[in-house]
């Protein structure tokens, strides 16, 4: 009787499996006619589709025509703030007080003012930089004539204006924030109901990846001062997660790529640097600066190494999150590129067919692979936070140990 | 991106980094099946060696596509 019973779950299991592999089958093929039935252009249009999905826009893509506008937040020196919808770029064709659309991504027309009188534009273009330099420059054309275009700045120096954009990875990372509250307050409440019983669905798996974290991750690396330091990495762990698990969607709410987006995992490792180095004790810095048992002049030596390490320690962090997600998102586009290798971009419909079922077959494995990493690179970054911070306040007995 | 050179560049730390990835899973793989009662701890360092060495390689590749 219990060997059946045992049977039966696994039986269960095994069909929730079979089901979810055929939706992301489906959700595979559905991206076929999208993607084959794209203009045949000379070239290699899907690098161009690669770096645009991974890249932040602001408005989002869903399919063919059909996009979701997002709001625009936009300051400039002249002009001042200005909020409007990303409708109202007209997927690129209108000029909205100087800005215009350039594949999803807002810039602005260079030295702009009233007196242009350009309303509409026929196309944006990126070219190769004709002074020899790094990187590309935009044009907008209007009945042929070229426009130069600016992209946005951080600190108005490289160009005259900011974007403070709800754009596709702001709106991604809204709604994980969102989801997080909702699951975590959901299971607090179901902790004070169910006071003095098993856990429950949603509470129970929670419960296990927090008292995980907490005991082999946290609590062994950080030290016997732990709990103070709890919330701040269960945070970062839980956001990563999430962030991680949101790009993975390949549709609406998700398909933003936030963890492969520097800016993003920059924010989050300064926030590592920050508690380390404000945490750090007396015995982090002499070990810095003017470690004990070690010979003079091998100390200055030493000190600018270990005081490199201090920024190069979460530029590790912020560059491993960006390049495994960025990774993982590009193996998938490229996978989904040979439905145009293999279709010879739109001009041969059999091979697009096999390279669509041959990618969709490559796709689900990855997508099964990227929830691995998913989950591994939120460990990763947890796991090394807390072993930062507890290198910063453990407690050091020299006297004892040198002698 | 100078085209080909850059992707030869990262090529080349992928393959040190795999090699030293490779050494710390089998060296792990080897010390647990000796050991198993302590596979928690031998797991936790093989990450943190394995993150450290995977740091270094991320550096040379994101270097490869940026200079």
């Amino acid at each position: 009787m219990h060997r059946f019973m045992k049977n039966d779950k696994y039986r269960t299991l095994y069909m929730k499996f079979r089901a979810l592999f055929f939706l992301l089958f489906f959700l595979g093929l559905s991206a076929i006619p999208a993607y084959a039935s794209e203009k045949a252009e000379p070239e290699k249009p899907y690098i161009d589709y690669v770096m645009e999905h991974i890249a932040d826009a602001n408005e989002f893509h869903l399919f063919g025509s059909v996009h979701i506008p997002l709001p625009c937040i936009l300051y400039s020196k002249d002009a001042g703030l200005e909020v409007f919808m990303s409708s109202a770029f007209e997927h690129g064709h209108q000029v909205v007080n100087g800005y215009v659309l350039d594949h999803g991504d807002v810039k602005r027309i260079k030295g702009w003012n009233e007196s242009m009188h350009l309303e509409h534009i026929d196309s944006t273009v990126a070219k190769a930089n004709p002074d020899g330099g790094k990187g590309l420059q935009y044009f907008a054309y209007h009945h042929g004539e070229a426009h130069a275009l600016e992209k946005p700045s951080t600190l108005l120096k490289s160009s005259s204006w900011i974007d403070f954009s709800i754009s596709k990875n702001v709106f991604s990372m809204l709604v994980a924030v969102v989801l997080m509250f909702v699951i975590f307050i959901s299971v607090r409440r179901a902790y004070a109901r169910r006071e003095g019983q098993a856990p429950r669905g949603l509470q129970s798996l929670m419960e296990t990846i927090f008292t995980f974290m907490r005991d082999e991750v946290i609590k062994p690396n950080i030290g016997p001062r732990y709990e103070r330091y709890l919330p701040f990495v269960m945070s970062l762990f839980f956001f990563i997660l999430f962030c991680n698990l949101m790009g993975l969607i390949p549709i609406f709410p998700g398909s933003a790529n936030i963890t492969g987006n520097l800016a993003t995992t920059m924010a989050l490792a300064l926030f590592t640097l920050l508690v380390v180095t404000f945490s750090g004790n007396r015995h982090y810095w002499q070990h810095i600066f003017w470690m004990p048992g070690v010979p003079v002049p091998i100390r200055f030596l030493l000190a600018p190494i270990e005081f490199a390490s201090i920024f190069i320690k979460p530029f590790t962090l912020l560059i491993r999150l960006f390049a495994n997600i960025t990774a993982g998102h590009v193996i998938i586009l490229c996978l989904v590129g040979m439905v145009f290798i293999l279709g010879d971009n739109g001009r041969n419909l059999g091979g697009a067919i096999g390279g669509g079922v041959l990618a969709t077959l490559f796709v689900v494995v990855m997508n099964l692979l990227e929830l691995f990493v998913a989950f591994l690179q939120a460990f990763i970054f947890a796991l090394l936070t807390s072993l930062y911070i507890g290198s910063a306040i453990e407690e050091h007995h020299h006297e004892e140990a040198h002698h | 991106m100078t085209g080909t050179l850059a992707a030869v560049g990262a090529g080349l730390a992928v393959l040190g980094a795999g090699l030293g990835i490779g050494q710390i899973g089998g060296r792990a793989m080897e010390a647990i099946a000796r050991q198993p009662e302590v596979s928690g701890d031998i797991r936790t360092t093989m990450i943190i060696a394995a993150a450290l060495i995977e740091g270094a390689a991320l550096f040379a590749i994101v270097g490869a596509f940026f200079f």
